[in-house]
């Protein structure tokens, strides 16, 4: 093996960063070798994405030293890191959705002919030759905002490799992505590494690392508790580090299924925009249902369908036996549905309010007094009994949403619907982008509530989740239902090949 | 276990929040406080007199209750430009029912103001119905509005202010109150129309703090789509919001009418940005989701103070205009870099 140091294309060194209260990073050291994908792990909170802004000039570090090529650099901006050729590449895209892909690659840097004009044949000569170094196909002039999820990130390789990147780093860059668009990235990623970029690769999808990445570092804390190549790192062992104990039951066991437990939701012949056509299914008492399928099945338009937040076009949703005619979600709530949604920031929460101010939102009725008056005394109670039971970590109730790490956001947007009422919960990617220590918690919640009687469906892209939490899962395929697998029938490879081929061999 | 600890925090919440609040409006009050002193010199004490400072209560009067609707609007991240147009087809329409109405003293006042409130409501849900239901932009649907309550305006009085015959306005428009509280600063009273400014203000700060529509207000302005999948039934909310704002339009009208005894087509010309000033200086986001009816209150005295104390000191209107300007953009500006300070 290579001197480690010799071959460093760069270096972090004794890195670190406090926050008021908080020790962000701790005389943290982290290299990049040329030609390598380094994976850096953790918890959310364990200061990978403060190393990486540190790394991207976002923010200064209080110690510690940059070194590249061996010489210390000072990175004060973005500009600097541009210079130094670091990219970044979020997980919230920087594209302008109206301009076409080739005005985008060449973001910043247009070809210009003389007197200032902008030459929109070079700008695509640039992309078309970037784009073919990376084997990819992409149309040039459609604008951004028209490409599938995993086509802009493309285009933002593109871009990375047109600025001459050497180090590159992707935050998770599969957590929106297909399986077969997640094949087609690591191609590209190979790509990359064989012209000699440095990949820094964060994901929280630890069964993803032994296929694309070459070494690993783990922190946590603030500080790097192990690293070391993939094969001396396997799965079990780096959710011991992450997480500082073993274990040993990702999965806590789901409660028995009564077979005489009455229905809860009966869906008919659901049909919604062109997405949703004609799907049917029950759910029990009790009963965890996973809806497997492919970005894209219709899984999301389903069970937004069925919580009225879109209006179906058709078909049926009854609760506890009684039809449901919901105009919009309010209905539907009173009805009883809890719809959790898979885009927190988005649609699930309110970032600019407090922790009280978000749970109460879709039960304020509850919390009202005469006149219409909020009675906040009684909102207190109900939030901090809901903080407990959650173990929300937090110093207050009062606290912005906005100032949470997204698995306390995560939390918090299940506590909104956490109520008496509440028979049936829909859970869309429930654990999308939290820690390992966040998500056996939401796992832990979803049996609670099916112990106590109410229906879940859990919408979810991560197989090992979908087979090791429902007690029946159905695979969607465009929109209609390609089968229902009992757990004991349920395999990684039944539920692929039913969503994946017309006529599953299921 | 956990009260105690409970109790700790909630004691140290209270505290902070105080310090937030003391920050929030502790560059407004410097401001104020640096004016003061200047104007204290400049006019060589007439700003200080009594019944000067009673006097610049009653001049921020309208645009202080035409802003109070409009933070409504401003904090769901929308906007009423209709809002001056409003007060001159409110006071048009109200003057000519207070010469046709058959009643007398404080019944044709009440049914004169539920004229003009009917007239400033039924705008104000015009305003919003094509946001609500086709999601066009306030801003273009409130900037129609503002030229046809105009142009309305305009036709229904052809052109010529509306004299009231009816003494009944007299009280409202130059009448005091309170004759206790007034001799503490040597004057016949509280003028009459401050008192409505205060109850509007205080109703306002109430709905919007301590009640569910005025929680359902800030979530619409912060995350409509969140507001919505939690059932919160946004069309109505944001309807109601420019329906308030057009029934403040119609209060503000009113007592206009009542200070100059005649309704005129001509009146409330340009108030829309005087009244957006007040809102942005006190605090309110233009992006929605948060803004206090007080910072609002304490945006308008800022603007009126500094109208006033250039007034006493014969500064010249263009001048006027440009100081004007001129401390909105410094006052935002402190705002953001008191913001950048302490997030």
């Amino acid at each position: 093996m290579p001197e480690p140091a010799a071959s460093a294309l760069l270096e972090m060194r004794g890195i670190s960063k406090s926050f008021p209260g908080v020790r962000a990073l701790d005389g943290v050291s982290f290299e990049i070798r040329a030609g390598e994908v380094h994976a850096l792990v953790g918890e959310n909170g364990a200061g990978k994405s403060t190393l990486m802004k540190i790394l991207a000039g976002a923010q200064p570090a209080d110690a510690g030293e940059i070194v590249m090529d061996g010489t210390a650099v000072q990175i004060g901006g973005p500009r600097d890191a541009e210079r130094y050729g670091i990219a970044m590449i979020y997980q919230e895209f920087n594209l302008v959705p109206q301009l076409d892909v080739a005005a985008n690659v060449v973001l910043g840097r247009e070809p210009v002919r003389a007197g200032g004009w902008l030459d929109g044949g070079a700008a695509r000569a640039v992309a078309a030759a970037a784009v073919k170094q990376l084997g990819l196909e992409l149309p040039l002039t459609i604008p951004v905002g028209r490409l599938a999820v995993a086509q802009q990130q493309m285009v933002e390789i593109a871009k990375a490799l047109v600025r001459k990147a050497r180090v590159l780093v992707m935050d998770e860059p599969t957590a929106a992505l297909t399986d077969r668009e997640i094949d087609h990235l690591f191609e590209t990623i190979r790509t990359l590494r064989e012209r000699g970029v440095g990949i820094v690769y964060i994901s929280h999808r630890l069964e993803e690392l032994p296929r694309i990445a070459d070494r690993i570092t783990v922190l946590r804390d603030g500080r790097v508790v192990g690293g070391g190549t993939v094969a001396e790192l396997p799965q079990h062992e780096m959710i011991r580090l992450m997480v500082g104990r073993e274990m040993d039951q990702y999965y806590p066991p789901l409660p028995p299924l009564d077979p005489a437990a009455p229905v809860v939701l009966a869906v008919r012949d659901l049909r919604s925009g062109s997405v949703v056509r004609g799907v049917s299914f029950d759910v029990h008492a009790g009963e965890i249902l996973g809806m497997a399928g492919l970005v894209g099945a219709g899984r999301t338009e389903i069970v937004r369908a069925i919580a009225a937040a879109d209006i179906p076009s058709g078909g049926e949703v009854s609760i506890d036996g009684k039809p449901l005619h919901a105009h919009g979600p309010h209905d539907a709530i009173a009805a009883g549905i809890a719809l959790v949604t898979e885009d927190r920031k988005g649609q699930g929460l309110v970032l600019g309010m407090s922790i009280r101010e978000n749970v109460t939102l879709p039960h304020l009725e509850l919390f009202s007094q005469r006149f219409g008056f909020v009675d906040r005394a009684s909102e207190g109670k109900a939030t901090r009994d809901l903080v407990q039971e959650l173990r929300i970590r937090t110093p207050s109730i009062e606290q912005r949403a906005r100032n949470l790490s997204g698995g306390t956001q995560q939390k918090v947007v299940l506590a909104k619907w956490l109520t008496e009422r509440a028979r049936l919960f829909l859970f869309d990617e429930p654990t999308r982008g939290i820690d390992v220590g966040a998500k056996a918690e939401i796992y832990e919640l979803m049996t609670e509530l099916a112990k106590q009687g109410a229906a879940v469906v859990m919408v979810s892209s991560e197989l090992p989740e979908v087979l090791g939490m429902s007690h029946r899962i159905v695979v969607v395929r465009d929109g209609t239902i390609a089968g229902v697998l009992t757990r004991a029938e349920a395999t990684r490879e039944r539920v692929m090949s039913l969503a994946t081929t017309a006529h599953g061999a299921a | 276990m956990g009260t105690a600890i409970d109790s700790k925090a909630i004691e140290q919440r209270a505290r902070s929040a105080a310090v937030r609040a003391w920050l929030r409006y502790g560059v407004v009050a410097a401001l104020v406080v640096m004016l003061l002193a200047l104007v204290a010199y400049f006019t060589r004490g007439a700003f200080l007199d009594p019944g000067n400072l009673i006097n610049v209560l009653r001049q921020i009067t309208y645009n202080a209750i035409l802003a109070a609707g409009q933070t409504f609007v401003i904090i769901t991240a929308g906007i009423d430009l209709s809002v001056g147009s409003l007060v001159s087809l409110c006071g048009v329409v109200m003057a000519m029912a207070a010469n046709a109405l058959p009643f007398h003293g404080v019944a044709l006042v009440a049914a004169v103001l539920v004229v003009g409130a009917l007239v400033g409501a039924a705008a104000g849900f015009i305003n919003a119905l094509p946001v609500v239901r086709l999601g066009l932009p306030p801003f273009i649907t409130t900037l129609a509005m503002m030229l046809m309550a105009r142009g309305l305006a305009y036709k229904l009085s052809h052109g010529r202010p509306i004299p009231i015959d009816s003494d009944a306005f007299n009280t409202i428009g130059i009448g005091f109150t309170l004759r206790g509280l007034g001799h503490l600063f040597k004057l016949p009273g509280i003028p009459v129309a401050v008192l409505w400014m205060a109850v509007v203000l205080i109703v306002s700060g109430v709905v919007l703090a301590r009640t569910r529509f005025g929680r359902y207000v800030y979530a619409i302005g912060g995350n409509i789509e969140a507001a919505r999948l939690a059932g919160i039934p946004n069309r109505r909310v944001i309807t109601a919001v420019y329906v308030i704002s057009g029934i403040c339009a119609a209060v503000a009208s009113l007592l206009l009418l009542a200070r100059f005894q005649s309704g005129s087509p001509q009146t409330g010309f340009g108030f829309e940005l005087t009244v957006i000033a007040a809102v942005v200086v006190g605090g309110t986001s233009l992006f929605g989701g948060s803004g206090t009816i007080a910072g609002t209150f304490v945006g308008a005295l800022l603007i009126g103070v500094l109208n006033n104390v250039m007034n006493l000191a014969n500064v010249e209107s263009y001048t006027q205009d440009i100081a004007l300007g001129a401390v909105i953009l410094l006052a935002l500006i402190l705002d953001q870099v008191r913001k950048r300070i302490w997030s």
